[in-house]
């Protein structure tokens, strides 16, 4: 028996129940569908709590996971609740979870592409941003020249935020595309700069008298030793760059785009479509999520010898 | 820059050899908050070709200085050391130095660390075999995809040494490499010490803390003094190898060399 499994199912029928039994006092569309997928979900744990699957990867997740299950039925439970049916928190500046389903089933369409756009736009100024900030960044960590040159600049630039480039980006760009790439990619780089630049100057000088006692080039030194040796401190700086340039995506793309997420937001924020905003914001926070668990796999994999290091 | 290619195509051919160091009146000192700290006092010091010297000396004096400039990683302030009467300028992999601690590089393994020096020089490609061999002959060949956080300090030096052997080198530069390994492990490793240098041949330098450590390895034992450091006395070690510690002869030698650094026994 999974017993998280039979409460899980029960907090998501109370939401079923509350949904379709109480009267709406604010109606909002979709909320039939909403009975239906979260009367679905309450169905599976019920099945799932008497199969009750041997130990392995899925009992596993199921366990520990369960808790999570519980708390997500009683919260749809009391959103419905509080909004809908009692109207404590009221429209236009809240919405009820049918109203969330209702925006991506009446607008996927457009939703659609404007994650193609948001995603284009933060590819490239991510890419961008973290390749040239690595290379700066490895250079400021190796070169006392470059960092006595760069290390001041880099610490005036590094506090300013990416936004208040907007006006100068205007005049340097020859669209507001490129403008916008630029500011996505400048709040990505310098996190990366800095953490690559000070995780080369922090290596173990011990490794390259190694290196020069081997024969090793200067080449061989950077390449080999110090971009190696500075990676844990890289991959913090691109952890760090992913989530500061998602949170300037929303303001790159007041920029005169046509699409995007972050035009969706503000658009939409204009009309009092709130419910479209939250919709929005979820469908951000799932890619930004996704993005950050892709980087710790890549992490994971580069980073393997670290374990049981330190 | 000819002597260099000269020296790597040396350290390339697979063969033994060896180096005569001759230490010609080295001074040294460190620039330290605007003031000299003098390290190293006039050291005059010939080691012949094939010799085993150890380098005794109370702490911080000195010695793994005079090893670094040995193995040309840094310049001597005053005087000159010549290899094979050719000026030591530069580092160079027919000279390598081992330190206490493996200092191997974490985040590849022991075949890849050990292939270091061919790697850096370019010739890995051709001579992938030379690893294999150097493995072999330190014990590792099982453990040459492991990483080096899954050895135990006894197999991570080494793999250090693996990764010295490889360059054939004519000269070797040991600063206290089995001072942090359990006392077992230690005895074990000298006597490795021992055979590898009886059978390739090259010049051996070491600088230890260890007495007992110094004779049972060493044909000489130089004494340093405090810093800066200048040769205080010299012994030298007239016993075959394998030596027994327990011989009479290495255990007096040991009683007279604790007399000279201020230790009655």
């Amino acid at each position: 028996m999974w017993r998280s499994g039979l409460y899980a199912a029960a907090s998501w029928a109370a939401a079923v129940i509350v949904t379709k039994a109480l009267p709406d006092v604010i109606p909002f569309g979709s909320s039939d569908l909403f009975a239906v997928l979260v009367g679905a979900g309450a169905a599976a744990f019920a099945v799932l709590a008497f199969l009750s699957p041997r130990a392995g990867r899925l009992r596993e997740t199921l366990d520990y996971y369960g808790p999570w299950f519980i708390a997500i039925g009683v919260w749809l439970t009391l959103w419905e609740f509080s909004t809908a049916k009692t109207g404590w928190l009221p429209k236009p500046f809240f919405s009820a979870p049918p109203g969330l389903l209702h925006v991506y089933v009446t607008d996927w369409q457009r939703l659609l592409i404007c994650i193609g756009y948001s995603l284009r736009l933060w590819g490239l100024g991510f890419s961008l941003g973290a390749t040239i900030g690595y290379v700066l960044g490895v250079a400021l960590g190796w070169s006392k020249s470059f960092s006595y040159w760069g290390m001041p600049i880099l610490k005036l630039i590094g506090p300013v935020p990416a936004t208040a480039w907007i006006p100068v980006t205007f005049y340097f760009f020859p669209t507001t595309f490129d403008a916008s790439v630029f500011i996505v990619a400048l709040a990505s780089g310098i996190p990366v700069m800095i953490l690559t630049s000070s995780g080369v100057a922090s290596v173990n000088r011990a490794y390259y008298d190694v290196g020069r006692n081997l024969g090793a080039r200067p080449w061989y030194l950077i390449s080999r030793i110090a971009i190696q040796a500075a990676l844990p401190h890289t991959f913090v700086g691109l952890f760090m760059g992913l989530y500061y340039s998602f949170a300037v995506l929303v303001v790159a793309e007041i920029l005169g785009a046509k699409y995007g997420l972050g035009w969706y937001i503000q658009f939409e924020t204009n009309y009092s479509g709130y419910a479209n905003v939250y919709a929005t914001l979820i469908i951000m926070s799932l890619i930004c999520a996704g993005l950050v668990k892709l980087l710790f796999v890549a992490r994971d994999r580069l980073l393997s010898w670290q374990e049981g290091f330190i | 820059m000819v002597a260099r290619g000269a020296a790597l195509q040396a350290a390339d051919r697979h063969q033994a050899q060896s180096v005569t160091v001759d230490i010609r009146g080295v001074s040294h000192s460190f620039a330290l908050r605007g003031s000299e700290l003098p390290v190293l006092d006039s050291i005059n010091l010939r080691v012949v070709a094939g010799e085993f010297v150890a380098f005794l000396g109370p702490s911080g004096c000195g010695k793994s200085t005079l090893l670094r400039l040995v193995s040309g990683l840094e310049q001597p302030t005053q005087g000159a050391i010549t290899a094979d009467d050719e000026v030591i300028d530069r580092p160079d992999p027919s000279r390598i130095l081992m330190f206490q601690d493996p200092t191997l590089f974490p985040w590849t393994t022991v075949w890849r660390n050990a292939a270091t020096g061919l790697a850096a020089r370019g010739v890995l490609d051709r001579q992938r075999s030379r690893v294999d061999d150097a493995l072999k002959l330190v014990g590792l060949t099982a453990f040459a995809e492991a990483y080096p956080h899954q050895l135990s300090g006894g197999m991570a030096q080494r793999a250090a040494l693996a990764r010295a052997l490889v360059n054939d080198p004519a000269l070797l530069l040991l600063d206290e490499p089995l001072a942090k390994l359990d006392s077992l492990t230690r005895l074990a490793l000298q006597g490795e010490l021992v055979s590898l240098w009886r059978e390739k041949g090259f010049t051996t330098i070491l600088v230890t803390h260890d007495v007992e450590e110094a004779v049972v390895l060493a044909s000489r034992v130089i004494v340093l003094s405090e810093r800066p450091a200048h040769i205080k006395t010299e012994f030298a070690v007239d016993l075959p190898y394998p030596r027994h510690r327990d011989n009479p002869e290495l255990v007096g030698l040991r009683r007279q060399i604790l007399g000279t650094l201020g230790l009655e026994t």
